[in-house]
């Protein structure tokens, strides 16, 4: 089947018939067995009894579905052409950064300054944009790796989980608050990136995506198995929640706290909208950083590394150096993240770091188009929004997650965002910016 | 002596490229390598940049042996590479690679070596602010020598510049090599196929066969020799060669 939606094909409609016909008939022989017989019980014994309209619904279902597909594949992929076209003709004057993504940019900060204001009373919109959050700054995060140095990395997970647990057991067996912890935790989780930047450091592309898709798990196995560091698949419960710079969100009580030094009336929503403005404000720190950093040479030479590592050594660059730089702040970024999901969560265990989550965050960078900060957001947006949207489709919802992600791909290759911001400008007259 | 390799082998996995390489630059020369494909040229070239390293032999550059040096550590001793395929960096602006060979330069030096370049090749100022990689092959590689030369090197290595272009921009690649050595005093080091061309503009050449070099003089004597004349010119340069000559 995947050869066949691969294969190259013709356009015409008699083409597209063809195409068509040769998937219904696969439907067919397949559906035979599966539809199209069924084993009943017969007071006691089985019979085998046949379904022969449903298989029919089925193949039907196949032909005019593989039809439509085709059909829609055929448009993206012309219009898209025709884009391409007119993209080479712009290619050809200056490229300057087009206005309207920064304005998307501004934008997309002043709704989510303003969001927890007007959603105070709903704590599911907040909860939920808090979790956004999370996958924004992931993906900033990984896009250093992937986006920017170019090394595929599928166990991204596994610096997310280094600063979660730091972070639960410096809490439960240190009592640590959530800012001091937060800056080891980073070095612990950027000393992980080397751990595994190290020996990976000649690797490239799938060799390399297979090892640190190894990692990922290495790290989630030792803590299910290490049950005396980690307590094991039990995970570290009632980690510390961060306080508003020492004042607890906590009923009334003896000491002071949060609604009672501001004279409010004590709700829950408080610390929901507190930790959405901490994540809005670790997230923006993490924009700030990255994009400081791709207009060091450091950060260009991340880039260089992506694109020629062998010019790269010969302009004197050190890759080992640079990857490692980059592999260390990748997984301090993560790091940091995980600090604050344990922080929200209160109660970490390896479930929440298992492999589906570094896909779900490489997807991110990926959809989103490598190395795109704004693209990151968006393609956050839809792939943790559409989950949840999808909630009314019950068991429907993945394969609805699914079908998106394809449709991204097919219309948008490069990603959602795939213009690369250049890190330096000359103006006309001679002076650098 | 600028560069001197004495007995040089190298090996790639279990073949064996370069048996016993001795070759010579004097500051201030042209000194161009030719040989047919897959005689060891790029080899050679790439062993003197550490990948693959020398099996054994001697580099000596300006009076050090970098024989054992890591590729990035060769290339901070003042040694540029202008590699073959040129390998920009597609995906980043024309100023952005020029940025990128200026990597190890004071920053202070940027703006005016820029400009020199631009002066060099006026076609990368009009092209600053474009992605590398939708320049044409000609401007490519024309990308490719400033971004070495924004080094400041003291030496410069120039792997198959002529390879894959169209004539006028091979006409054009030579002009500029015979500028930067004849006006800036650069010493060059000149890997080619296209023979003819490279050895009108070198003062000097070897012939590598089969890894092993089989004839040495100036440019002049090998252009007049017959075995190259023979090997090298004739054939597929012969047209060219003919009424140029």
């Amino acid at each position: 089947m995947t050869a066949l939606v691969l294969a190259p094909h013709g356009t015409s409609p008699a083409d597209r018939l063809k195409d068509a016909a040769a998937v219904a008939f696969i439907a067919l022989l397949l559906g035979i067995p599966m539809i199209g017989l069924l084993t009943v019980d017969q007071g006691g014994a089985l019979r085998v009894a046949t379904r022969w309209p449903t298989l029919f619904a089925f193949v039907a279902i196949c032909f005019t579905g593989r039809l439509i597909l085709r059909l829609a594949i055929d448009r993206l992929r012309a219009a898209k052409q025709a884009r391409e076209r007119s993209d080479v003709e712009l290619a050809a004057a200056d490229r300057t950064a087009s206005p309207w993504l920064t304005w998307i940019g501004w934008a997309a900060l002043g709704v989510a300054l303003a969001l927890p204001m007007v959603f105070s009373e709903n704590r599911y919109v907040v909860d939920t944009a808090t979790t956004v959050l999370i996958y924004v700054m992931l993906g900033w995060g990984l896009n250093v790796v992937v986006g920017l140095a170019g090394l595929l990395d599928l166990g991204y997970v596994a610096f997310y989980a280094v600063g979660a647990y730091t972070y639960g057991l410096l809490s439960t067996q240190f009592g640590w608050g959530f800012w001091q912890a937060l800056p080891v935790a980073g070095a612990i989780a950027a000393s992980f990136g080397i751990l595994l930047g190290w020996p990976t450091l000649r690797l490239r592309g799938d060799y390399l995506a297979i090892v640190t898709l190894g990692f990922g798990e290495i790290i989630r196995i030792i803590l299910v198995n290490w049950t005396e560091l980690s307590g094991g698949p039990n995970g570290i419960a009632s980690i510390a929640r961060p306080s508003f710079f020492g004042l607890p969100f906590k009923p009334p009580g003896d000491e002071a706290t949060f609604a009672s030094f501001f004279g409010l009336e004590y709700s829950t929503n408080h610390r929901i909208v507190f930790l959405y403005y901490l994540i809005l404000a670790l997230a923006l720190l993490t924009n700030l950083f990255v994009s400081r950093m791709r207009t060091l040479p450091i950060g260009r030479a991340w880039e260089a590394i992506r694109e020629d590592e062998i010019a790269c050594k010969a302009m004197g660059i050190n890759a080992r150096n640079v990857k490692l730089s980059a592999f260390a702040i990748g997984a301090m970024l993560g790091g940091f993240a995980g600090v604050f999901f344990a922080a929200r969560q209160g109660f970490i265990s390896p479930e929440s770091f298992t492999f589906n989550e570094s896909a779900i965050i490489l997807a991110i960078v990926v959809l989103g188009g490598m190395g795109s900060q704004l693209g990151v957001v968006l393609a956050s947006l839809v792939l943790v929004l559409l989950p949840e949207l999808g909630r009314d489709f019950a068991e429907y919802r993945m394969l609805l997650f699914g079908a998106a992600m394809i449709l991204i791909m097919v219309w948008k290759p490069g990603g959602i965002l795939s213009h690369r911001e250049p890190t330096l400008r000359y103006r006309a007259n001679g002076g650098r910016r | 002596m600028m560069l001197q390799l004495s007995g040089v082998h190298a090996h790639y996995g279990a073949i064996h490229a370069l048996h016993g390489v001795d070759l010579a630059v004097q500051v201030g020369e042209v000194v161009t390598l030719i040989g047919a494909n897959g005689a060891g040229k790029s080899t050679l070239m790439m062993t003197l940049f550490g990948q693959p390293r020398a099996s054994s032999g001697r580099i000596v550059f300006d009076g050090e042996d970098i024989t054992a040096l890591p590729t990035h550590e060769i290339a901070r001793r003042g040694i540029a590479l202008v590699p073959e395929g040129r390998r920009i960096f597609p995906r980043m602006t024309v100023i952005e690679n020029l940025q990128m060979g200026a990597v190890l330069g004071e920053e202070s030096n940027f703006d005016v070596d820029l400009k020199r370049m631009y002066a060099l090749f006026p076609i990368l100022e009009e092209r600053s602010t474009q992605r590398a990689g939708t320049l044409s092959g000609g401007e490519q590689q024309m990308l490719a020598i400033a971004r070495a030369l924004m080094s400041r090197p003291q030496l410069l290595l120039l792997d198959e510049p002529s390879l894959g272009l169209a004539p006028l921009y091979i006409k054009k690649i030579f002009q500029i090599v015979r500028e930067l050595n004849r006006e800036h005093g650069m010493t060059i080091l000149l890997v080619e196929q296209n023979a003819h061309h490279a050895l009108r503009v070198a003062h000097r050449g070897y012939v590598l066969q089969h890894g092993q070099i089989v004839l040495s003089g100036s440019g002049r004597e090998l252009l007049a020799n017959p075995e190259v004349h023979a090997a090298y010119l004739e054939g597929g340069h012969a047209a060219a060669a003919r009424p140029a000559a």
